[in-house]
């Protein structure tokens, strides 16, 4: 479990804080959505989420992050990655520059672990199995599509084998055909049994993926719940944020007069 | 004529580069880029020292108030060597050389994994820059940028490209460095090798008759015998 304690979080040089004693459990195997208007925090909540603020970044932290029950902040850097791994928005940064092959940017991360050579082959395989990006294994990772890298770089965090992802708007940069692709990988990912906490604007993305939902506003947990009570809930607008397509049109629905289930059923018969 | 110290580069020139580029099978291509890339510097050195070789009085030819003495093209033959064998080492090892496996090589044999990623990404990161900028040029000509015509107008043109290209791979670098931490790049200690690039033992003969051959050039120098 992955949990978020009380945190209260300030950028080096900034007045004011960022996040503000946000408090949210992770739990295993469980996929938690994380929306809310630009700048509400949501970038910022995933880089305290896996450990990366304020080590690699800098900043001023109050509160604790806890990886099944161990604070972060008395772990290396290193091995925080084989416990939590984080995906950005843009994907051509997430590679590491350096692999000629997918293949070989998958396999970065359990080299960089120094894994037997056997085990750093078997997670490879797997990762790319899991992503479903066997047929990518021999291309040039930095010609690939956006959606592709995204995917690439998921697979790149899941061999080095952490059973919880940190996903920030991993769709942000990406057309449909891409949003799609990366949505099918994290629902893989989860139905593996990995545990994702997965910052979005698309909450028609979300409402397909998670269980429960974490909407911020200016730093602060704004609502928490049922992912389907939270998308639902009327306060979503004014946080800034888009509500998937089926709360809208159920919504339109009944200020035309018609019965949302109607329409459910008109569209399956 | 004196040619003191062109033996040495020459027979350098003619066994390290020369004939690894004809095993290799870019002579051609290694010709056409060394003289390329020395071509601008072997004219200007030649010229200097030809005309204006301080030491020199043997008279080959008088240019009104200028004259071109041997001395001076001994020396200019001298440096000429020194240029190509320098040139035509670099060039060799570029054509020859895969940065990747360059620095896996390296790694193996126990440099740093950080130099060899660092040496590593920044060749692969050329390419990237360049396409950078490209984007970004083709963005500020839609704008109304005029990068092409005189001088100066080349000139105006260069700040509104290289500030946004190099700002920006600045502002990549954050997360870049966040992503490598994420994926274990910090841990001490020697990465796992998947592979190791082909290494026969003629290759290692040569290198190690290469090695060798260094103190008895420096000795032969030092003993005149290469003029």
């Amino acid at each position: 479990m992955l949990t978020l304690d009380g945190i209260s979080y300030r950028y080096a040089g900034a007045r004011r804080a960022s996040l503000r004693d946000v408090s949210l459990e992770l739990r295993d195997g469980e996929v938690l959505g994380l929306v809310g208007a630009s700048e509400a925090g949501k970038t910022t909540l995933c880089l305290v989420a896996s450990g990366l603020a304020p080590r690699a970044i800098g900043g001023q932290t109050v509160g604790r992050v806890l990886i099944d029950g161990t604070d972060v902040a008395a772990e290396p850097m290193h091995a925080l990655a084989a416990r939590v791994g984080i995906a950005f928005q843009s994907p051509t940064t997430q590679l590491s520059g350096v692999a000629a092959t997918v293949y070989e940017e998958v396999a970065f991360g359990p080299t960089n672990l120094g894994l037997p050579r056997d085990e750093v082959i078997d997670r490879t395989a797997r990762a790319i199995e899991t992503l479903r990006i066997t047929s990518l294994a021999a291309r040039d990772p930095s010609r690939l599509s956006g959606g592709q890298m995204q995917l690439v770089a998921i697979a790149g965090l899941l061999a080095v084998g952490p059973p919880h992802f940190v996903l920030d708007e991993p769709t942000a940069q990406l057309d449909p055909a891409g949003t799609r692709l990366v949505a099918d990988a994290v629902a893989r990912l989860a139905a593996d049994g990995a545990s994702i906490l997965i910052a979005e604007q698309k909450t028609d993305l979300l409402s397909g993926l998670c269980s429960r939902i974490v909407a911020l506003d200016a730093g602060s947990v704004a609502l928490s719940g049922d992912a389907a009570e939270v998308l639902a809930d009327p306060r979503l607008r004014a946080l800034g944020v888009a509500e998937p397509a089926v709360v809208r049109l159920a919504r339109l629905a009944r200020a035309a007069g018609i019965e949302p289930g109607r329409l459910t059923a008109e569209v399956s018969a | 004529m004196a040619v003191g110290g062109v033996v040495g580069p020459a027979l350098l020139v003619a066994v390290a580069v020369i004939l690894p580029a004809m095993s290799a099978g870019v002579l051609g291509r290694l010709l056409r880029t060394t003289l390329l890339l020395s071509l601008p510097i072997a004219i200007s050195a030649l010229l200097i020292n030809v005309f204006f070789f301080p030491g020199g009085h043997t008279v080959l030819l008088r240019l009104g108030p200028i004259t071109a003495t041997a001395e001076g093209l001994a020396f200019a033959i001298q440096i000429l060597t020194r240029i190509l064998a320098i040139s035509g080492a670099i060039t060799l090892f570029y054509l020859t050389t895969d940065p990747r496996t360059l620095t896996i090589d390296l790694e193996r044999r126990g440099v740093s994994p950080r130099v060899a990623f660092v040496a590593n990404s920044s060749i692969q990161t050329v390419p990237a820059m360049l396409e950078r900028a490209n984007a970004i040029t083709a963005a500020q000509r839609a704008r109304g940028l005029d990068t092409e015509g005189s001088f100066l107008r080349r000139v105006r043109g260069i700040v509104p490209i290289v500030g946004p290209t190099i700002l920006g791979s600045i502002a990549e670098v954050e997360e870049r460095t966040m992503s490598l931490e994420a994926r274990g790049f910090t841990r001490p200690g020697r990465r796992t090798l998947l592979w190791a690039p082909p290494d026969s033992g003629s290759q290692r003969l040569a290198r190690w008759l290469l090695v060798l051959s260094v103190p008895l050039l420096i000795v032969m120098r030092a003993a005149g015998w290469l003029g």
